[in-house]
């Protein structure tokens, strides 16, 4: 077995045995980043003198402390669009190519606390928007499994340096499927937390009322203790919130009701990924806990409704870039001199944004336009009060949901890319938890040929300790 | 369906630049994923309350104080901005 492949509970227990040092650990990962990366792509930035100095600190640190925290010394991966104080964040565009993060976001100061090692930023779709990653403004990251397949997005590099072993755990952002998709197509578990259970502070927005940070790991148990780390009530963010008291011991898988939501096997599902996720869900049967078939009625608004609230969040959040407090500026060249405010406005925003970027300003813009917002943003956030409620009904009868993550394997990097309403069907599935707020984590449970699938595992707000309880179960079984 | 006129209206709303082929690009674009969120209009929605966020929140307050920076997020902060003067941010006049 190789150091890279150390899931964070493995890694551990090396380290506090000394059975190897950070230091070890962190050059491996930096070896296999060397070798592998230029193929698959997936970082944006290798922060190589950051992770060594982390490393050696913890080294030095080992034999002094009594007590060694689980994440100490482990190096792990983050989404270029979460800050790291003193290095570049781009959110893979260029209006932030060069731009410096003047602060820790909170996620991020809490693992520095914990001593975890940072070994760079990963790639994603301009400022998390997209499926398939294809839409950074610097490079494709490839999936690790089919080298001519995408890696799922938005979290795409993040997803792809788990699966292959460039980092021993990663940091992603998900605000339609950006944590989940990507999990399920390169093969690794991907949480995407309830919404207010972790600071937002220092994520650069998308949708902020979507928008959830998460981690995305090898294994379940991994993930559940970077959820225990990250979360937690932060007064930089005044939507995160306490968590209430969780059971996390000897939780009965038994006495769990299970639903099937049969709104998510219709139409555009691969027979592949639809027999899969039927015979994971026949295991549940085996060990006698009820599954039952219930209805989301409203499942077919969630893309629709999705694509106003989203793209309207978006036009507003985007604004900031304006070339003038930061990133790239047409006032920062010779000809500027003689430009008007309104052309730096303009040209900036022009050259700067990716054309996913600008649709999506575009499409926010007119839905919040005069005479068309009662149409459209008013009428989107009623539609989401139904989703919501069709998910608080289902609750009401089961403990659980369970669905597929995405209606297809990974597909072709160049396949969906010219055609963006393609594009945005890909995030079908996981779309309405985010409207509703709700924890979902994605789980392997098999693979078509050599692309993974993964299980969708659906919750009630905060109930993140029994959904990774039954991915456990999955992982296992 | 979205007309040229309005594409470039909302470009400029949204101060966004935009050449005349984009223009024409975005206004099929966009035409074509309105027509599928027009599938919204056949939801009932009497009577129902909008949800803006999925977890429902009160005014949070924070005392009316300035709080010091560190000097290093300043710094930063200055550095990261394209014109700079005497330690504050230029801006194009306005008038």
């Amino acid at each position: 077995m190789e150091l890279t492949d150390l899931t964070i509970t493995q890694a551990h227990e090396k380290l506090i045995k000394k059975e190897i040092s950070s230091l070890e650990l962190t050059r491996a990962f930096l070896e296999k980043i060397e070798e592998l990366d230029k193929k698959i792509s997936s970082y944006l930035s290798v922060s190589s003198d950051l992770a060594i100095f982390q490393a050696k600190k913890f080294d030095s640190l080992i034999s002094k402390e009594k007590k060694i925290d689980i994440l100490a010394g482990i190096p792990l991966a983050v989404k270029d669009i979460i800050l790291v104080e003193g290095l570049k964040c781009t959110a893979a565009s260029k209006i932030l190519e060069n731009y410096i993060a003047p602060y820790d976001a909170t996620v991020i100061r809490k693992i520095r606390e914990r001593g975890a090692v940072i070994l760079g930023k990963t790639n994603l779709d301009e400022f998390a928007m997209g499926s398939s990653t294809e839409n950074s403004a610097f490079k494709t990251t490839k999936n690790p499994h089919d080298l001519t397949r995408v890696p799922g997005g938005s979290s795409g590099g993040s997803a792809a340096a788990v699966a292959a072993n460039m980092c021993c755990y990663a940091l992603g952002s998900d605000t339609g499927g950006s944590i989940r998709q990507p999990a399920s197509l390169c093969g690794v578990v991907g949480l995407k937390p309830t919404y207010g259970a972790v600071s937002r502070y220092g994520l650069m927005a998308m949708a902020s009322s979507l928008d959830q940070i998460g981690p995305i790991t090898k294994t379940v148990e991994d993930a559940e203790i970077v959820f225990k780390t990250i979360s937690g009530k932060d007064p930089l963010d005044s939507t995160s919130v306490e968590l209430p008291k969780l059971q996390t011991t000897n939780y009965k898988l038994q006495t769990l009701k299970i639903g099937v939501p049969k709104e998510y096997f219709i139409g555009g599902i691969d027979p592949g990924v639809e027999k899969i996720i039927r015979n994971s869900i026949k295991k549940l049967e085996d060990l006698k806990i009820k599954v039952e078939e219930i209805s989301l009625p409203h499942t077919e608004y969630a893309l629709a409704c999705y694509y106003i609230i989203m793209p309207s969040e978006v036009s507003a959040n985007l604004a900031r870039y304006d070339g003038i407090k930061y990133g790239f500026s047409v006032s920062r060249e010779v000809e500027a001199k003689s430009k008007e405010l309104l052309d730096i406005y303009l040209e900036s925003r022009e050259r700067g944004f990716g054309e996913e970027a600008r649709r999506r300003i575009m499409l926010g813009t007119y839905a919040l336009s005069g005479g068309y917002y009662e149409a459209y943003y008013l009428r989107a956030q009623k539609v989401r009060t139904l989703i919501r409620e069709d998910f608080e009904k289902a609750f009401s009868k089961v403990d659980l949901l369970l669905t597929p993550v995405s209606p297809t394997p990974a597909f072709k990097i160049g396949e969906k890319i010219t055609d963006p309403l393609t594009m945005y069907l890909s995030d079908i599935f996981t779309i309405a938890v985010n409207l509703a707020g709700l924890p979902a984590l994605s789980v392997p449970v098999g693979k078509i040929e050599d692309l993974p699938v993964g299980l969708q595992i659906i919750g009630k707000p905060f109930s993140e300790n029994i959904i990774l309880e039954l991915g456990k179960f999955f992982e296992r079984s | 369906m979205i007309s040229k006129e309005e594409a470039k209206h909302i470009a400029k709303l949204a101060r966004l630049g935009l050449s005349s082929e984009e223009i024409n690009k975005f206004q099929k674009e966009l035409s074509k994923i309105l027509d599928y969120i027009t599938k919204l209009k056949e939801v009932d929605i009497s009577g129902v309350e909008p949800t803006s966020h999925s977890i429902s929140v009160e005014n949070i307050m924070r005392k009316d104080k300035e709080e010091a920076q560190r000097n290093e997020t300043k710094k930063y902060l200055i550095e990261a901005a394209p014109e700079e003067k005497e330690g504050y941010i230029k801006v194009k006049s306005i008038l």
